[in-house]
C-alpha cells in the first residue's frame, strides 16, 4: 500500500505520474501533502515537482486527445474535487495502455465524471468573463476584486488580454490572493501585499477612485433599474443565470444589499 | 457626462426595453494592436435584470421622437411621453466608458424615426462609424435598420455593424396595415433581402481575398410580436421557418404582447402578456434551429395552436407513436434527438459513448437523460420498452401528471371535458 504526495500544483501532479510510471508502481491514492491524512499505516512517498518530468507527461497527453479535448485534464484538476487525482491517474493508464479516444467514453464513471468536473470549470471561468467589473482608478487603472469558486483566472487572462489592449487592469482573486495585472505591455502575476480596498466585495477605498467613477456607476445603475420590464418579473430565473455569490461585486445590485 | 446625459438615459433606455433582441453571438472580430474590444464567438451576458432577461449590449433608442403612429407601439407619437435625443457623441462616450468596466459586450442601437428614415439612418451610422474609427472599438455592434432608408445608408451600416436587424413587428401584411397605417410590408422585406445579398457576397469575396471588407458578419435578425393580431402559431412558424431559408436570418424573436397603449380599441385587451405561448413558440424555434425539426412537423395542418400544456417536441412524439422506440445503441443521431427527454448534449454524448459499449439505463441517468420522460420513447440493453400500447391521451396526461412545469400553477392538467377546446382568438376591430 502506497500513497503519492505532492506539492499541490498541477506540474507536481504531473511529475507523481511520471514517478509511478518510472517506478512501475500503481498507488492507491495521489493526494496533496498539505492536505489532511486520511491514511494510516501506508507507505508515503513524497514527489518534489519536477518540470522535465511534467513537460514529458503533458506531452504525451496532448499526443493521446483529440482537439477540442486536449485541455480536459487540465480542467478537471483545477475543479479541486477530492480524488480527482486518482480519477485523472486511471484516465491515463487506461489511455496510455492504447484505448482510442478515451475521452468520449461516458459510459465509463471515471470518464464522465471528469468530464463533468472540466465542464463546471468552464463555466466559472464564463462567468468570471461575465460578472467582472472594472472601478477605474486615480492612476488610470481599472480594479476588480473577484473570488471564483475554481482557480479559473488563468484561463481568462488571455481573454481580458486580447480585449483591453489600451488600458491598465487588474483582476485580483479575494480568497487566492493573487491577481494578474497588464500593464499595456504584458500580463503577469501580481500579490498585493498593502490592500487598498475592502477584501469582502472589492470595493476601492474612496480617495482612490478616479473622477467620475461613481457618476458611472450611477449611470450603469439607472441604466440596469430603466430596461427592466416589471410586467415579466421572473426573479427565480434570474437568480439562476447570475448567481447570488456574485451580487456584491456587481454594482447594479449594490442598492438591494 | 452631466445630469443631463443621466436623465436622457432613463428615458432612452425605458423607450428601448421592448425590443427581445440582445444577443452578441455569432462575430469574432480581433482587436486591432492598439484598440479596445474584440468580438465572442458565442457570445457573453454581463448582467440579468429582475425580468430574467440579459443584459449583454447595451441597448438603447438614439431618440424616442417618432413620426409613426403604430398602435403597439409605446413610442407612438400620439402617445403623451417625456422624449429625448442623444447625440451620437454621448452614445459613444456611454458606450466606451461602459465597455472599459466590463459592463457591456457592446452596443444595441435603434431609435424612432426622426424627420425622415434617410436622416435617422445616418445619424445611426454615424455613430458606429465614430466608435470604430475614432475610439479604435472593436467590439459587438448591432444596428437597428430603419425600414425605408436608401440602401446605401443600409450598406455603409453592414460595413461598420456586426449585426443589422429589421423588424417585422407584425407577422401578416393586412394585420401590419390596421396597426401601423403608415409602414409598408415592402419597406420591411427589401432591406431584408439586400442584407442577405451583401452578407453572401461578402462571405464569397472573403473567401478570396483575406482583407475583404466583413459585413454584417454576425448576420441579421428580426423580432414578430406575438398575441397582437390574431395570426395562428402555425402561421408564425411558418413564416418563421421562411425567414431562417429564404433571407438567411440568425434568429427570430418573439415578443409576446405587452397592452402598452390599452386604449387603443384595434389592439385586444390581456391582463398579462401571453408568456407561455411565446415559451412554446422559442421552443419551436429552437426545434427547427437546432433539433432538425421541419415546420411543418411541429404543426399539422390541423393544428393552427401550439398545444400549451406540453413542450412541442413531446407534443411531435405523442402525435407520432408509430416512430418509437427508439433504440438508443442502434438509432441515427436525428432520431435520438426526437426523443422527449433528450436534448442536444446527451445526443451527442450518446453517440459516442456507445461506439465504446453498449449503453443501460443507469448510463443514461447518469449522462443527464430525463429518464421519467424518455423512458416511454426509448429502449436499450435492458430497458423494455414502456411506450408500447399506451393511448396517446393517456400518456400525456400521465407524463403531466409526473412533470414538475415551471408553468404548472397556470395550467390545468385536469382532463379537458372539451378535448377540441381552441383558445380564443384576439380579435381586430
Amino acid at each position: 500500500m502506497k500513497i503519492y504526495t505532492y506539492d499541490n500544483t498541477f506540474e507536481g501532479f504531473l511529475t507523481c505520474v511520471f514517478d509511478c510510471y518510472s517506478r512501475k508502481d500503481f498507488p492507491v491514492d495521489i493526494c496533496s501533502r498539505f492536505g489532511e491524512q486520511r491514511y494510516l499505516f501506508v507507505e508515503s512517498i513524497d514527489v518534489p515537482s519536477n518540470p522535465k518530468k511534467a513537460e514529458r507527461v503533458w506531452k504525451g497527453i496532448q499526443k493521446h486527445l483529440s482537439g477540442k479535448n486536449k485541455q480536459l485534464l487540465f480542467y478537471a484538476y483545477l475543479s479541486e474535487e477530492l480524488g480527482i487525482e486518482m480519477k485523472i491517474y486511471r484516465f491515463l493508464r487506461r489511455m496510455f495502455s492504447g484505448h482510442l479516444n478515451l475521452e468520449t467514453d461516458y459510459g465509463d464513471p471515471d470518464v464522465l465524471s471528469l468530464t463533468q468536473s472540466s465542464q463546471k470549470v468552464k463555466k466559472e471561468a464564463m462567468r468570471l468573463m461575465q460578472f467582472v467589473r472594472f472601478q477605474r482608478t486615480k492612476d488610470h487603472m481599472y480594479f476588480c476584486g473577484i473570488e471564483p469558486k475554481y482557480d479559473v483566472l488563468p484561463l481568462i487572462l488571455n481573454h481580458y488580454h486580447k480585449r483591453f489592449t489600451d488600458q491598465k487592469w487588474l483582476i485580483y482573486d479575494l480568497r487566492r490572493n493573487y491577481g494578474v495585472y497588464y500593464g499595456k505591455d504584458k500580463v503577469e502575476e501580481v500579490v498585493l501585499t498593502k490592500k487598498q480596498f475592502n477584501t469582502y466585495n472589492g470595493q476601492v477605498k474612496q480617495a482612490l477612485l478616479a473622477e467620475g467613477e461613481d457618476f458611472y456607476q450611477k449611470l450603469w445603475r439607472s441604466y440596469f433599474k430603466h430596461i427592466n420590464i416589471e410586467e415579466r418579473k421572473n426573479l427565480k430565473l434570474q437568480r439562476q443565470h447570475m448567481p447570488r455569490r456574485f451580487w456584491q461585486y456587481l454594482p447594479e445590485k449594490q442598492h438591494e444589499i | 457626462m452631466n445630469e443631463l446625459v443621466h436623465k436622457k438615459l432613463k428615458i432612452l433606455s425605458d423607450a428601448a426595453k421592448y425590443d427581445v433582441s440582445c444577443a452578441s453571438s455569432g462575430s469574432s472580430r480581433a482587436n486591432s494592436s492598439k484598440g479596445i474590444g474584440n468580438g465572442f464567438a458565442a457570445g457573453i451576458c454581463h448582467s440579468f435584470t429582475d425580468d430574467g432577461r440579459c443584459v449583454s449590449l447595451f441597448k438603447i433608442l438614439m431618440t424616442n421622437n417618432c413620426i409613426y403612429d403604430c398602435a403597439y407601439c409605446i413610442n407612438r407619437r400620439t402617445n403623451d411621453r417625456p422624449r429625448a435625443t442623444f447625440t451620437p457623441q454621448e452614445i459613444v462616450d456611454l458606450t466606451i466608458g461602459f465597455y472599459r468596466r466590463n459592463y457591456i459586450e457592446g452596443l444595441f442601437l435603434s431609435s424612432g424615426v426622426i424627420k425622415n428614415p434617410d436622416y435617422t439612418m445616418e445619424r445611426m451610422v454615424q455613430v458606429a462609424k465614430k466608435l470604430r474609427n475614432e475610439e479604435n472599438y472593436n467590439g459587438y455592434i448591432h444596428l437597428k435598420a430603419i425600414p425605408g432608408a436608401s440602401s446605401e445608408l443600409i450598406h455603409e451600416a453592414g460595413i461598420w455593424a456586426d449585426r443589422l436587424s429589421v423588424n417585422m413587428e407584425i407577422p401578416t401584411e393586412p394585420n401590419l396595415k390596421k396597426l401601423a397605417p403608415e409602414k409598408s410590408y415592402p419597406d420591411i422585406v427589401k432591406p431584408m433581402g439586400q442584407i442577405r445579398d451583401s452578407i453572401l457576397v461578402a462571405k464569397e469575396e472573403r473567401g478570396k481575398y483575406r482583407k475583404a471588407p466583413r459585413f454584417a458578419p454576425a448576420g441579421q435578425s428580426t423580432q414578430l410580436i406575438v398575441g397582437a393580431t390574431p395570426e395562428t402559431d402555425r402561421q408564425i412558424i411558418l413564416l418563421s421557418s421562411g425567414l431562417y431559408k429564404k433571407q438567411h436570418l440568425k434568429r427570430v424573436y418573439f415578443s409576446g404582447y405587452l397592452p402598452v397603449n390599452s386604449y387603443d380599441k384595434r389592439l385586444p385587451a390581456l391582463n398579462r402578456p401571453p408568456l407561455v405561448r411565446e415559451n412554446r413558440l422559442y421552443q419551436s424555434d429552437w426545434l427547427m434551429r437546432f433539433y432538425h425539426f421541419r415546420a411543418e412537423e411541429i404543426l399539422s395542418e390541423d393544428q393552427p395552436f401550439l398545444d400549451l400544456d406540453v413542450d412541442p417536441k413531446l407534443g411531435f412524439a405523442l402525435r407520432n407513436l408509430q416512430l418509437f422506440p427508439v433504440d438508443i445503441n442502434r438509432a441515427d443521431y436525428e432520431m435520438i434527438l426526437r426523443v422527449p427527454g433528450i436534448g442536444i448534449q446527451s445526443a451527442q454524448k450518446i453517440v459516442l459513448a456507445r461506439k465504446h459499449r453498449r449503453l443501460n439505463s443507469m448510463h443514461l441517468k447518469k449522462l443527464g437523460v430525463v429518464l421519467k420522460r424518455a423512458r416511454y420513447f426509448i429502449t436499450c440493453n435492458e430497458l423494455p420498452p414502456a411506450g408500447l400500447g399506451w393511448e396517446p391521451q393517456r400518456l400525456k396526461h400521465k407524463l403531466l401528471g409526473e412533470m414538475n412545469s415551471k408553468y404548472k400553477k397556470s395550467l390545468d392538467t385536469q382532463l379537458k371535458l372539451f378535448a377540441d377546446y381552441k383558445p380564443v382568438v384576439p380579435t381586430l376591430h
